[in-house]
């Protein structure tokens, strides 16, 4: 039932919304997972963001998707927290500590899931990208055989930054890279994640924002 | 055929122009199949036929069936191309709002359209969006890049809302000034002509271009391919324009000159001003053809200058 529900979700006022209201502009799609294990790594500027990234999956390939998520942001209300783990399927990370954070992702790794991930940790200012943060890397030392694609996306931070409730369309632009393979160390793997980052930025060509 | 046309609620010499539409596409697509089969380099070719097929398929759908659903249709051109306007200028931050304002004025446009509410159509825009977008950015306070943001903000609303909602107009004005071929025929008229002189002008430049009109602006632009583009234009509308439109053969011939004198002059004016942004299409909306502002800027002259004169002239 809630499935379903997400199903609709997506198929409906998602796809409106990111495909027909908004626009995105889109380059090297055939790039983006067919069948999971996956992991995508994106730059994060909006809530449209996640939604964005599903709309541009085929509807089979939902019930894989898990955008991976901060619980303390999500789970803070009651109706949020449904939202998020239902309907969007988020994976929760708990930020505090305690437990081995990677678990979750790496148990819903081995049963097939394609991982949505946002390294920069928060959507920040938007329209600049922040520093990537290590946690990617211990994930894919863990599953150094699931393929990472890197996704750039632009303009979202233009369509609904982070606070304010105010949508304005703008056509985005959504960069698919080639895989990146883990390079042996967390080190050298974070400095190609960003390398690929900064080459699929480069390809495009954005209006000054200020 | 008639009894078709009438249980489509379409008239008759509209009914008729668009089968030969679809007659010029199936045309086009066997000529690119022959071409490709002789071994010759089509691809670009194909991607825009393709596209062509899609884009004459909504339009005659969506414009010529039912009119609700024809002023939606209609809006919908004219919002997702001041979208990739707006996605393609620098942008202020503080401006967020200005921007929803702005698309927000597309369905009133339209609205007045659909009404046929020639006063409020010709003045929503040019007089009361103009003076109410400037008044906005001034409450928000920010004045540094004020005077830019107006300029680029309005002109925006204007290239992409007033002047692409003329074809709303002569659609939902044009039944009594026009009653064999109706609205429809006034704007069938205007769109096929404006659309065939830029295949004609590109063809003709294709073929013998070699004088550069603006090598600035637009270095693909030759006097050949402008001036053999209006010549075809004229014969064609010459042709057509009786059937569809209240003009008689020599109206509709000059009328077909204009359409595409004006849509030449659309067509350098955007390309001037992306060359300004420095970006080669507006979007990628449309495959083979680059956005949908690509696709409707000679429509952004020829629209307006064509409905005023055919305002002028036979309008009661």
């Amino acid at each position: 039932m809630i499935a379903l529900l997400r199903r609709l979700f997506f198929a409906g006022p998602v796809r409106l919304l990111i495909l027909l209201i908004m626009g995105l502009n889109v380059r090297g799609r055939d790039r983006l997972p067919a069948s999971g294990p996956a992991i995508i790594v994106a730059n994060h500027n909006s809530h449209l963001d996640t939604l964005t990234l599903i709309s541009l999956m085929p509807p089979a390939l939902l019930p894989r998707l898990r955008p991976v998520a901060a619980l303390d942001y999500f789970l803070k209300n009651r109706v949020l927290a449904w939202f998020a783990l239902n309907i969007i399927g988020i994976l929760p990370i708990d930020r505090a500590g305690g437990a081995n954070p990677l678990t979750g992702s790496n148990r819903a790794l081995a049963e097939g899931s394609i991982l949505i991930l946002y390294p920069e940790g928060s959507r920040g200012l938007p329209e600049q990208r922040s520093a990537f943060k290590r946690g990617v890397a211990l994930l894919v030392k863990e599953n150094p055989a699931v393929p990472v694609i890197p996704v750039f996306m632009h303009g979202l931070g233009k369509a609904l930054p982070k606070g304010t409730k105010l949508f304005v369309p703008f056509v985005c632009d959504v960069f698919v890279g080639a895989p990146v393979p883990w390079t042996g160390d967390a080190r050298s793997y974070m400095a190609a994640l960003t390398a690929a980052m900064d080459g699929l930025e480069a390809e495009g060509h954005f209006p000054p924002w200020e | 055929m008639s009894a078709l046309a009438q249980w489509l609620n379409v008239p008759l010499p509209v009914f008729i122009a668009i089968l030969a539409v679809y007659g010029i596409l199936i045309f086009a697509s066997l000529f690119i199949r022959i071409l490709r089969a002789r071994g010759v380099e089509a691809g670009e070719l194909l991607a825009r036929t393709r596209s062509w097929w899609v884009m004459v398929s909504l339009f005659t759908v969506a414009v010529f069936l039912y009119r609700p659903a024809s002023a939606i249709f209609l809006g919908l051109i004219s919002y997702l191309a001041l979208k990739e306007y707006f996605s393609i200028i620098p942008t202020r931050k503080i401006d967020r709002v200005v921007v929803l304002l702005a698309y927000l004025a597309v369905p009133v446009q339209f609205w007045f359209a659909y009404r046929n509410d020639y006063g409020l159509f010709s003045v929503f825009i040019p007089v009361w969006m103009f003076l109410a977008l400037p008044t906005v950015m001034a409450i928000k306070g920010e004045t540094a890049g004020y005077l830019k943001s107006v300029g680029i903000m309005s002109w925006g609303l204007m290239m992409t809302v007033f002047t692409l909602s003329h074809m709303a107009y002569l659609l939902f004005s044009g039944d009594q000034v026009n009653p064999v071929a109706k609205g429809a025929g006034l704007l069938f008229f205007l769109v096929f002509v404006a659309q065939f002189n830029d295949v004609a002008q590109f063809t003709w430049g294709k073929l013998f271009g070699r004088h550069k009109i603006t090598p600035q602006v637009s270095p693909k632009k030759t006097w050949e391919g402008f001036l053999g583009g209006v010549a075809t234009s004229i014969v064609v509308a010459g042709l057509i324009g009786p059937f569809l439109t209240p003009m008689d053969w020599r109206w509709a011939a000059l009328s077909g000159g204009i359409i595409a004198v004006a849509g030449f002059l659309g067509d350098i004016t955007e390309s001037a001003f992306k060359r300004d942004l420095g970006v080669k299409d507006a979007g990628s909306l449309i495959p083979g053809h680059g956005g949908i502002l690509d696709r409707v800027d000679s429509l952004t002259y020829a629209a307006p200058v064509f409905t005023h004169f055919l305002r002028y002239f036979f309008y009661p």
